[in-house]
């Protein structure tokens, strides 16, 4: 480990276990320390451990988890130096929320739904005796509203956790840390599942504070970008060990560590990619004409049209609510209420599943959003393959084995896991099965509904590799929908930029990244943040 | 919000018109001859006939129908067939009887059961935590009249013989004069609906315990205390409100059985004698009375479901 000035740091933990109650350990000696007003950002996959170092900074251990060892060194901005892990659940709940914050990573679970938000902020305040006065912590609950930049009024304390954007509750999440001023700010992924101008925002925000009131934030993310955007130093965690620590600027330019390396390598990059495989052809293989859904008043979709032809790849790009995964839905023929046409290769297809040929079911076929729903847990991963195979073809038994055996070994799952069942396997197996049920009837149309979101960076970055080899292999026409517009150089040869139901922009990649005409367009890509 | 109830309002008045519709129906279908109960076997057809015409059998089904249900709408249950009196003089009693014993068991096991449930969800896979479940589950599976007879031989005969087995209050005094007779059966009642409103609570409670924001209470420094009462309990009120709306229905059924083995002068012994005596009008009314509780407490289940969830109660709002 690096070596610190013990007396500045505001939180310093060292050789910190934590073990199961079974006694198998999740973290094996950790070590790291923060300097008021540093932003130190905790890197690592999921089951790296990196939420249970961050919360171990709290003294708070999840239900079935115990220290075994090391010490939590907590500096109150007016008060010796403590030992958090020493103290009691009385002394370690007073500095918990005052000297010690949280920030967590989904506020839609984290916040009281049936608590008004100004009364969550005062909460903190009165638990620990901010103020002397109601109308002194009422003052300073407007003030750090303020602050995260939401309104102060009363009328918008009044409100309730659902009747805020994700974005504003995240805020109020980070307001209900910073309210008691306190010296240690633990941040968890707070910027997951928000869309990247928000996520932007709320990223100055935390700066912003940090800076000014001289915090120690530990903010823990996967996102390498967001880390060069936000942090003074970078700890890598694998496995439950930090493998790497450094200046954020060093780690992520020269990354030391080969598993640093291959983590820095994975992330998708706005200039990078390239090498991609030139479309074959110019059959046009689908088309959208005049697409429009409404529910009720809401119109989701607004006469969308867009064309792939064979072996190229659509980048659908659109934030949540944008309307990108209904326009994949329609198109797979799992939303029939809608109005426009569906061609595939010159054909209309019916609106619905129900009404399309087996050959066109057999070619238009999709991969969802996480792959943890959507395989049957109840299935092996060979039968669940199959099923396409039995309901849409004539095959008999032996050929349709034979069929799932090579598309399997096409998306490089080892046929041993074949007989398994899907919660025995990890995220980017799963997602590879999925690909591979999708695969198994050799369809001309691949839609991907956000299909790595899910997944972790370096997985990612296999499964795109994987997808492009196969649509250079055999010549699917691909829609690939997504948020991240970093992936775009990666996947795509053309973009169709989605937002508020309509198409905004549309074009090949380099085209719309090198000089974007639409404003909106403009706006994601200055904030997307680069390594 | 008030929309909403007045829609569950309306519903439940809605259901309660029907369930007038069936009972009406249903003691229509009865067999047996009302006339014929009351006066014998011996009756001349004179008499019979008498009889016929002044309880007005002779007149359309709907217009009899129509009648009973104006008399039910303004608060006229119509007359005992058996005792010739008025319906509403042999119940008034009954039901403030049976309300008491209803009242106090479901307050007993309403607080003992939200206070078991969480107390156990608290201590979730220690000992404590399998003695709840463990003896909750026995309890539920025993049937109310074994629990009845259990406590009267535990606590009335050989082992401690504290208090009356059966009610010892003469009629006419009202049964709260003699507190000590009503332990039993309200504790025989409370004991079959507890097991199940703890289990409800300990399983919702859990859940709510291991949700994000009780976690964040406790990382923002929230006392415990604070923590359980304002983040954790508002959230798990709403579906246990529920499963205490079913067996507080079920109450009003289940007080039939426990009424007789008890002696016990509430509705429950009168519908019981009212179905012996061929007593339609008393049956009637009582049956109705007992659809009315299942209703009532329904709502009253709804409106905690709505009052403890802002996203229901912020609606019109929105």
């Amino acid at each position: 480990m690096t070596t610190q000035v013990a007396v500045t740091n505001a939180l310093e933990v060292s050789e910190l276990r934590v073990h199961t109650l079974a006694g198998s350990p999740v973290l094996k000696g950790v070590s790291y320390a923060i300097a008021p007003g540093e932003v130190l950002a905790l890197v690592g996959e999921s089951g790296s451990g990196k939420t249970t170092a961050g919360l171990a900074a709290l003294g708070h251990f999840r239900r079935g988890l115990a220290p075994a060892g090391g010490a939590v060194t907590a500096s109150p901005r007016d008060g010796e130096p403590v030992d958090v892990l020493g103290l009691g659940e009385r002394e370690r709940r007073a500095l918990r929320g005052h000297t010690l914050a949280y920030v967590p990573q989904d506020p839609a679970l984290s916040l009281n739904p049936a608590l008004r938000i100004g009364r969550q902020i005062a909460e903190v305040l009165e638990a620990h005796g901010y103020g002397a006065s109601g109308e002194e912590r009422a003052a300073r609950v407007a003030e750090v509203l303020g602050e995260v930049g939401l309104p102060a009024d009363e009328n918008y304390q009044r409100r309730y956790p659902h009747q805020l954007s994700g974005g504003q509750q995240q805020r109020v999440g980070i307001a209900m840390a910073f309210a008691c001023r306190p010296s240690v700010v633990v941040l968890d992924e707070p910027t997951t599942g928000l869309d990247v101008t928000t996520q932007t925002l709320v990223l100055r925000t935390v700066a912003a504070l940090t800076a000014e009131h001289g915090v120690a934030a530990l903010y823990i993310t996967h996102d390498l970008a967001v880390v060069s955007a936000i942090a003074d130093r970078v700890a890598v965690m694998r496995g439950g060990e930090i493998v790497e620590c450094g200046a954020a600027e060093e780690v992520l330019r020269r990354p030391a560590h080969a598993y640093t390396r291959e983590l820095v390598d994975a992330v998708p990059d706005l200039d990078g990619g390239g090498g991609l495989p030139e479309p074959d052809g110019d059959t046009e293989t689908l088309r959208v004409t005049g697409l429009s859904v409404s529910y009720g008043e809401h119109r989701v979709l607004r006469d969308v049209s867009l064309t792939v032809h064979s072996g190229e790849c659509l980048l659908l790009l659109g934030e949540s609510g944008s309307g990108k995964t209904t326009l994949s839905r329609c198109v797979a023929g799992l939303n029939e209420h809608h109005t426009g046409t569906v061609e595939l290769a010159g054909t209309a297809l019916a609106p619905s599943t129900r009404r399309r040929t087996a050959e066109e079911l057999r070619a238009v076929q999709y991969v969802f959003q996480s792959p943890y729903s959507s395989l049957n847990p109840r299935r092996t991963i060979a039968q669940s393959v199959e099923v396409p195979l039995e309901m849409l073809t004539e095959l008999p038994k032996a050929a349709r084995r034979e069929r799932v055996a090579e598309t399997l070994d096409r998306v490089r799952l080892s046929r041993t896991l074949a007989g398994r069942l899907p919660d025995q396997l990890s995220g980017g197996e799963r997602q590879r099965a999925a690909i591979a049920r999708a695969l198994v009837t050799t369809p001309k149309v691949l839609l991907c509904d956000e299909v790595t979101s899910a997944l972790d960076v370096s997985v990612q970055a296999t499964i795109i590799d994987l997808l492009c080899e196969l649509r250079a292999e055999l010549g699917t026409a691909m829609v690939f929908v997504t948020h991240n517009i970093a992936l775009a150089r990666h996947v795509a040869d053309r973009i169709a930029v989605l937002r508020g139901g309509e198409i905004v922009e549309t074009g090949p990649v380099g085209d719309v990244l090198s000089a974007p005409r639409h404003e909106y367009t403009r706006e994601l890509l200055a904030n997307t943040p680069r390594m | 919000m008030s929309r909403l109830i007045v829609r569950r309002l309306l519903v439940s008045l809605a259901v309660l018109w029907l369930v007038t519709l069936l009972v009406f129906v249903a003691t229509l279908l009865l067999p047996g001859d009302p006339v014929r109960a009351i006066l014998g076997q011996q009756a001349t057809p004179e008499r019979i006939a008498a009889l016929r015409a002044q309880l007005d059998l002779d007149a359309p089904v709907w217009e009899r129908y129509l009648n009973w249900l104006g008399g039910v709408v303004t608060g006229d249950l119509g007359t005992s067939t058996a005792t010739q009196g008025p319906v509403n003089d042999l119940l008034g009693d009954r039901i403030g009887a049976s309300l008491v014993l209803l009242v106090a068991a479901a307050v007993l096991s309403t607080l003992v059961g939200l206070a078991l449930g969480t107390w156990s969800a608290l201590r979730r896979g220690r000992a404590a935590d399998h003695t709840v479940s463990g003896i909750s589950l026995v309890i539920a599976a025993l049937p109310e009249f074994v629990i009845g007879v259990a406590l009267i031989v535990l606590l009335s005969t050989t082992v401690f013989p504290l208090l009356p087995s059966v009610t010892l209050a003469p009629p006419g005094e009202p049964v709260w004069s003699q507190p000590s007779q009503l332990v039993l059966p309200v504790l025989t009642l409370a004991l079959v609906v507890t097991p199940y409103i703890t289990r409800m609570m300990r399983a919702t409670m859990s859940e709510v315990l291991d949700s994000g924001y009780v976690e964040m209470a406790r990382l923002k420094g929230i006392p415990e205390k604070t923590v359980l009462l304002r983040h954790a309990l508002p959230h798990a009120i709403g579906p246990v409100a529920q499963v205490i709306a079913l067996q507080l229905a079920w109450l009003a059924g289940g007080v039939v059985v426990v009424e007789f083995l008890f002696r016990y002068p509430g509705v429950g012994q009168a519908l019981i004698d009212a179905v012996n005596n061929r007593d339609v009008e008393v049956v009637q009314a009582i049956t109705l009375l007992i659809a009315a509780v299942y209703i009532v407490v329904n709502l009253l289940a709804d409106i905690v479901g709505i009052l403890t969830n802002p996203k229901l109660r912020t609606e019109v709002t929105r």
